[in-house]
């Protein structure tokens, strides 16, 4: 199954078409050939997953970084070292043994060179221009094989979902199309082997995401809200694309993923290509993964069906950017010097990015902004981690993430669902006697976002935090603790407005039907259990998905620290607290905003999120759109219209000519002469026409003897 | 025997035709000049035929023998119609294409 990975991006996609074709005439208007393709998709991808599982790792890659930490200025050299071992055949790698390690080893030096299981690559010629052969293909390792498995398992659950909370909707099969055509663009992403086939996948994500966003169009602030996304993630895509170009040439005029990480960690690339190359990366990341200062689009696309929130702008597509990175760490790691410790631009932008969502999260009334400024805050943490070198943490969180987030956002869909608003404060509240299986399987989500221990997100929050803590990023340890104890603190607003105190909407809410509650039931069950995939002391998630790059790369694994993680759970149990002692115990400064200038300052600043959509809005695209509609209003009214214009007086003009001399006297002229000289020879020819036989005959004499005298005369003379 | 005896007598056959062609009235006299010419042109085809001791100029007059025998059979048969129509053979009455 690992070699014919295709199939599994390939099932989707022909569900796609199925639905489009035949879908509205079916029995269930399409959903059947999606849930089926997707689980079809799931059962492969859980197949692809237990193979790489037995896969033996006979593969052994050498760390490479060690000097890294000792001299940063010269990464280069020390990631020549790497390339050169790394192509070494593996029974020689004993002779580098003692090369490499260096002062690291206490931290480090645990995990020297330990095997680890062989990408599958399988590919085709896609196209070949002479010089560049362009290879499409699957390229199958750890990472692809988790991302299949966690997109098509939330990509199944969500279409489950669907089946009841888009019923009887007008554009039900449309809907299904675009879910299918959606998953088969992030399978293509996270099984390309080359950025071009991720360009591919991401695009075909951007699109499905305009599609689903805008999937109420009759309302104008759903198609403005697609329109958004699509623009936002659009502005960061364009640094994909020179990113991409950047890297082609930088490799060596390859599109492929593992040979262009190769260059970068190989060091006979420049420094400032690849620094530039990450730097456009970064751009594409931004936009695509919803980070600061591009993450306005993401609370706006909650517009589109929650369902589709869950799947999209929470679990998958959004980490498409944060996928991107650790698929092309090598450029990353070398073009930031990300093992260099510090400060480097990835890190930065998470970093900010989970302090400013989480922010915002509080000022929220809507139940799925939350949740989509939570989601924006996570997707920090990951690109954080990511940043700080903390590779797998990330990864992880990635996993993780999509399981309780999924959760939140389905069980966010259940309880609209039932009380057909998103509004927390007007219309939610009380809801916990109501519907039972969705509070308890909504607070085991919020509880494993906040990293309360030992549910998912302590796991992988733990992971990042000691990552960014020991491999000298001690700002952003700093500001994922912060964050940590703010998402705790947002989640339990949430929880509070959306299923304690009075009920505040209108009828009497019920409990959603099996198939909304059984995916929440799953999601669940994977949010209390996914932590311990990556328990210390087994630690099989690091095994399973670190690749050849990374390794190469020389990323740092560390041991379990008990401080780091006491200090993390209890700052979310704090915030957790806090929480509670606001809403519950009634404690705290309540109507500080009122009160206080400041904070009432502050609030708004919230509110208006910054001013970002303002900024954005008036400021940016006011700014440009006015002057070039201005310009182009002058271009068409004096250019074009003057083109037009002396088009038409010339045009006019020649017809004019042609119609007087040309047409009346040279063309009409012709004619007419025709007809009168007709007309004449006719008149006098028939004169000659008597009718009697006789006189022609002598016509005919006469013509011969004039003839024969002609040709006596002519050949004797 | 000289040539030139029988191209003067063709000759001569020939122009008695050409002007019962072009001055009778009278139809049938007009095809029967049509046949002094025919045959005028026939001499002169067996005349040069056995000056140049050539047998061609002989199947030729056969032929233009033919093809005369053909001719005035058409030529008599309208003769007749004009006539069944007309109760008058003479020609410069039939000018009804008088243009």
């Amino acid at each position: 199954m690992l070699e014919n990975a295709w199939v599994i991006p390939a099932l989707p996609v022909l569900s796609f078409v199925l639905i489009l074709f035949f879908g509205k005439r079916l029995p269930k208007h399409g959903h059947e050939i999606g849930v089926a393709a997707v689980a079809l998709a799931f059962v492969l991808a859980c197949v692809c997953a237990v193979q790489w599982v037995q896969r033996p790792a006979n593969l052994e890659v050498k760390p490479g970084s060690e000097e890294h930490a000792a001299a940063p200025g010269s990464p280069a050299q020390a990631n020549a070292v790497a390339a050169l071992e790394e192509k070494a055949p593996p029974g020689s790698e004993g002779g580098h043994e003692g090369e490499g390690k260096g002062e690291k080893e206490g931290e480090a030096g645990e995990h020297e060179a330990e095997p680890i299981r062989k990408p599958v690559v399988k590919e085709v010629t896609w196209f070949d221009n002479g010089q560049t052969r362009v290879k499409a293909g699957t390229h199958v390792d750890g990472l692809a094989v988790t991302m299949m498995f966690v997109v098509t398992l939330i990509s199944l659950l969500v279409h489950v979902f669907s089946t009841s909370y888009m019923h009887g909707d007008r554009r039900y099969t449309h809907y299904f199309a675009a879910l299918s055509l959606f998953t088969a663009g992030m399978l293509v992403m996270v099984t390309a082997n080359n950025t071009l086939q991720l360009l591919v996948g991401w695009e075909l994500m951007g699109l499905c995401s305009f599609m689903l966003i805008g999937h109420w169009w009759e309302e104008r602030n759903n198609s403005n809200a697609a329109l958004k996304a699509f623009f936002t993630t659009r502005t960061g895509d364009v640094g994909l694309l020179i990113g991409i170009a950047i890297l082609f040439f930088a490799a060596g005029q390859t599109f492929d993923i593992a040979d262009i990480n190769a260059a970068a960690l190989g060091g006979e690339v420049s420094h400032g290509l690849v620094l530039a190359g990450a730097a456009a990366l970064l751009c594409g990341v931004i936009g695509k993964s919803a980070q600061f200062p591009l993450h306005t689009w993401l609370p706006d696309a909650m517009a589109g069906p929650t369902p589709v929130s869950a799947l999209i702008h929470a679990a998958t597509m959004v980490v498409a950017g944060v996928y991107l990175v650790a698929r092309l760490y090598g450029v990353f790691w070398s073009g930031f010097d990300i093992g260099g410790g510090g400060i480097n631009p990835v890190a930065l932008v998470g970093g900010i990015t989970v302090l400013i969502a989480a922010a915002l999260a509080f000022v929220q009334t809507d139940i799925k902004k939350v949740l989509a400024y939570s989601t924006v805050s996570q997707l920090g943490y990951m690109v954080m981690a990511l940043g700080v070198g903390a590779w797998t943490a990330g990864v992880f969180h990635l996993v993780t993430h999509a399981f309780f987030k999924g959760l939140l956002f389905l069980g966010a869909g259940s309880v609209s669902h039932a009380v057909h608003s998103f509004d927390m404060k007007k219309d939610m509240g009380g809801l916990r006697e109501h519907m039972p299986i969705t509070f308890k399987t909504f607070v085991i989500g919020s509880l494993a976002l906040a990293g309360v221990p030992p549910l998912a997100g302590f796991w992988s929050k733990d992971e990042i935090l000691l990552g960014a803590s020991s491999n000298g990023y001690p700002v952003f340890l700093v500001i994922g603790l912060l964050g940590a104890a703010l998402t705790a603190a947002y989640m339990t607003r949430c929880v509070y407005l959306t299923f304690f105190g009075e009920y505040r909407g209108h009828g009497q809410p019920h409990e959603s039907p099996p198939a909304i509650t059984v995916p929440l039931v799953v999601l669940a069950a994977l949010s209390v259990v996914a932590g311990f995939v990556n328990v210390p002391g087994g630690e099989w998630f690091a095994k399973w998905t670190e690749n050849e790059t990374v390794l190469s790369a020389g990323v740092a694994h560390h041991s379990f620290s008990p401080f780091v993680a006491l200090f993390g759970s209890a700052l979310g149990l704090l915030g957790i607290a806090a929480g509670y002692a606001y809403y519950w115990r009634n404690l705290g400064p309540h109507r500080l905003t009122q009160r206080s200038g400041a904070a009432g300052t502050g609030y708004r600043i919230l509110e208006n999120k910054y001013g970002l959509d303002r900024l954005y809005t008036d400021w940016v695209v006011g700014g440009i759109k006015g002057p070039i509609a201005r310009g182009a209003y002058w271009f068409n009214q004096r250019v074009i219209d003057g083109v037009v214009n002396g088009v038409g007086i010339i045009a006019r003009g020649l017809a004019r000519f042609v119609y007087d001399t040309v047409d009346q006297k040279v063309v009409d002229g012709v004619v007419n002469g025709a007809g009168i000289g007709a007309e004449d020879g006719g008149r006098v020819l028939r004169l000659m026409q008597t009718g009697r036989v006789q006189q022609y005959a002598l016509f005919l004499f006469g013509a011969v003897v004039v003839l024969g005298g002609t040709l006596v005369l002519f050949t004797t003379g | 025997m000289y040539l030139n005896q029988f191209l003067l007598l063709a000759a001569f056959l020939f122009c008695v035709g050409v002007y019962g062609v072009l001055a009778r009235k009278n139809a049938v006299l007009v095809l029967m000049s049509i046949e002094l010419i025919l045959n005028a042109v026939n001499i002169n085809l067996v005349a040069f035929g056995l000056f140049r001791e050539s047998v061609a100029g002989q199947v030729f007059a056969l032929f233009v023998i033919a093809v005369a025998a053909a001719e005035v059979g058409v030529g008599l048969a309208v003769v007749i119609l004009i006539y069944r129509n007309r109760h008058s053979i003479d020609l410069t009455e039939v000018d009804m294409m008088k243009g």
